[in-house]
């Protein structure tokens, strides 16, 4: 192995984390928006059983309000968030076979990582962007609904630009969070940029690889920090 | 004609009788004002009135529209969500603290709906805006957001908005308490200058004088019922009502 050949895993490993990041945050984002109002729903189909004098017995009251929906998304939630990353994506990857039987192919590992790093990444941005929902004031949907902004409208006009730049700080968070959790791939043996690394530094008892992957998260953070400051940036012009 | 009549209208918060048996009827060009002590009702009617809450009991009818009507035992019963959108193109609501949004520039604020909700054309409405915007002092602040003006110009800018969908009616809920008293007067004044172009309007405010000079009828609301009515120099100089005077008392030196 001579040291072009090292340069090259190395840089092979750096692009598959790269993609890693890029695809998890292109799956996560959308898809935590879903779960959000998953959990920020308030559909209770037992609510006829309510009297409408209000005097609910308890029972009566706790089965009324129950939102089904909203019910199970909490539970997601609290399992992708309360349990280790790593063992999701064991789970993701092996669940298949030690479940079901089913034989993957190949290919499967990156789309469990990709999986496993969507589903659980989109379980923290659902729980930012409720909180950025609910931090906007209600006369925001007042004034859009006498003006007569639709739910959708309201939604797309007036409630998404301005949780968004509520959630920036929250987000650039979590964004800078995955840079380094994308490392977690090695326990499925995906050739990203920490399992390379540490394959060379196995192989050529040498340090120096590790060195080289620190630096290359480090460089990356730094290039991200610098992106979301400059979003951030963009969106000041308001208040 | 009458642009909005309120027949006894019901409203209750759990136990909390709000608004008892309530009907109120306002007719083209007129000025309503609506006084009365704080929890006497007059937010939760005037939000009732803008859908913004649903009566329990009572008519609720725009231009011979209805949004509501009572059933047999009286239950308010509304329109479905086709007519009460078509009612909502008859009124404009300007809240007590602007609601103006602050991710748009001033001009789009006001041109936004009537192009998006109105479906009207983009230069007409931009033209209109520029118009109203002059009509309130604001001209050279198109272009600036929510935040870079005082809680004056943001109430103008609420209130142009408002008269860019061009409604049959509009509701004043407190516009000038959350305003310093430097600031009241220049939104009294362009509502008083809407009145003299015969605007219809209902206006819930602690100003009495205002009241008594603006409008052409007066209600005193107190406890959920409209306790006096009528003519503006009758209801705020000779009071009939112990309830009445005692309210207007506090506001005479
Ligand atoms: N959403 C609500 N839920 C429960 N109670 C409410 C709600 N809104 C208003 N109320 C109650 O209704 C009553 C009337 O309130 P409302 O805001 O209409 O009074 P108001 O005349 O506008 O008073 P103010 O002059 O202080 O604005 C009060 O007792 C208030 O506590
Ligand atoms: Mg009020």
């Amino acid at each position: 192995m001579n040291f072009v050949v090292i340069m090259k895993q190395l840089f092979d490993g750096m692009s598959a984390s790269v993609m890693i990041f890029a695809l998890t945050l292109l799956f996560s984002m959308p898809l935590g928006l879903v779960v959000a109002f998953g959990r920020m729903s308030k559909w209770a189909p037992l609510g006829f059983l309510a009297k409408e004098d209000g005097k609910n017995g308890f029972l009566r009251l706790t089965i009324a309000t129950f939102r089904p929906i909203q019910f199970i998304v909490k539970i997601i939630i609290a399992i992708l968030r309360g349990t280790p990353l790593m063992l999701q994506l064991l789970v993701v990857f092996y669940g298949p076979f030690y479940l079901f039987g089913v034989q993957l192919p190949r290919s499967y590992r990156l789309i469990a990582v990709l999986l496993g790093f969507s589903i659980n990444y989109a379980a923290y941005f659902a729980e930012i962007y409720r909180a950025g929902i609910e931090s906007i004031p209600v006369g925001q949907y007042e004034a859009a609904f006498v003006l007569g902004y639709n739910k959708s409208q309201t939604f797309r006009k007036i409630i998404l630009p301005q949780m968004v730049k509520r959630i920036l700080p929250p987000v650039t968070n979590e964004v800078i969070t995955l840079v380094k959790d994308t490392s977690l791939a090695f326990v499925l043996a995906y050739a990203e940029m920490f399992t390379v690394a540490k394959q060379i530094a196995a192989a050529k008892t040498s340090i120096m690889p590790l060195f080289v992957a620190g630096v290359f998260y480090f460089i990356f953070n730094f290039v991200v920090a610098f992106v979301m400051e400059r979003i951030e940036k963009a969106l000041s012009y308001y208040r | 004609m009458k642009v909005l009549e309120i027949n006894h209208c019901n409203k209750k918060f759990g136990d909390n009788e709000v608004l008892k048996d309530i009907s109120l009827s306002v007719s083209e060009g007129q000025v309503v004002s609506i006084i009365g002590p704080s929890g006497s009702g007059k937010s939760t009617l005037l939000r009732c009135a803008t859908l913004l809450e649903t009566m329990d009991g009572g008519d609720l009818v725009y231009m011979g529209e209805y949004a509501a009507k009572a059933d047999a035992e009286g239950k308010a019963v509304y329109g479905d969500k086709e007519a009460l959108k078509g009612i909502k193109q008859h009124f404009g609501l300007v809240f007590q603290n602007f609601n103006l949004f602050p991710h748009y520039s001033v001009i789009r604020n006001i041109t936004e709906p009537p192009i998006l909700i109105g479906k009207r054309p983009k230069e007409a409405v931009y033209a209109e805006a520029r118009e109203l915007l002059k009509k309130m002092g604001l001209a050279d602040k198109e272009n600036a957001y929510p935040h870079q003006l005082s809680g004056g110009q943001q109430q103008r800018v609420s209130i142009a908005r408002a008269l860019a969908m061009k409604p049959k009616i509009l509701f004043f809920d407190e516009p000038t308490s959350a305003l310093d008293p430097e600031l009241t007067g220049e939104i009294l004044k362009v509502i008083k200058d809407l009145a003299a172009e015969h605007m219809t309007m209902v206006i819930v405010t602690h100003e009495m004088a205002f009241a008594r000079d603006v409008s052409n009828h007066v209600i005193f609301m107190d406890g959920g019922v409209i306790v006096e009515e009528g003519d503006p120099m009758e209801i705020i100089n000779r009071p009939q009502q112990e309830r009445t005077k005692a309210f207007l008392s506090r506001f005479r030196q």
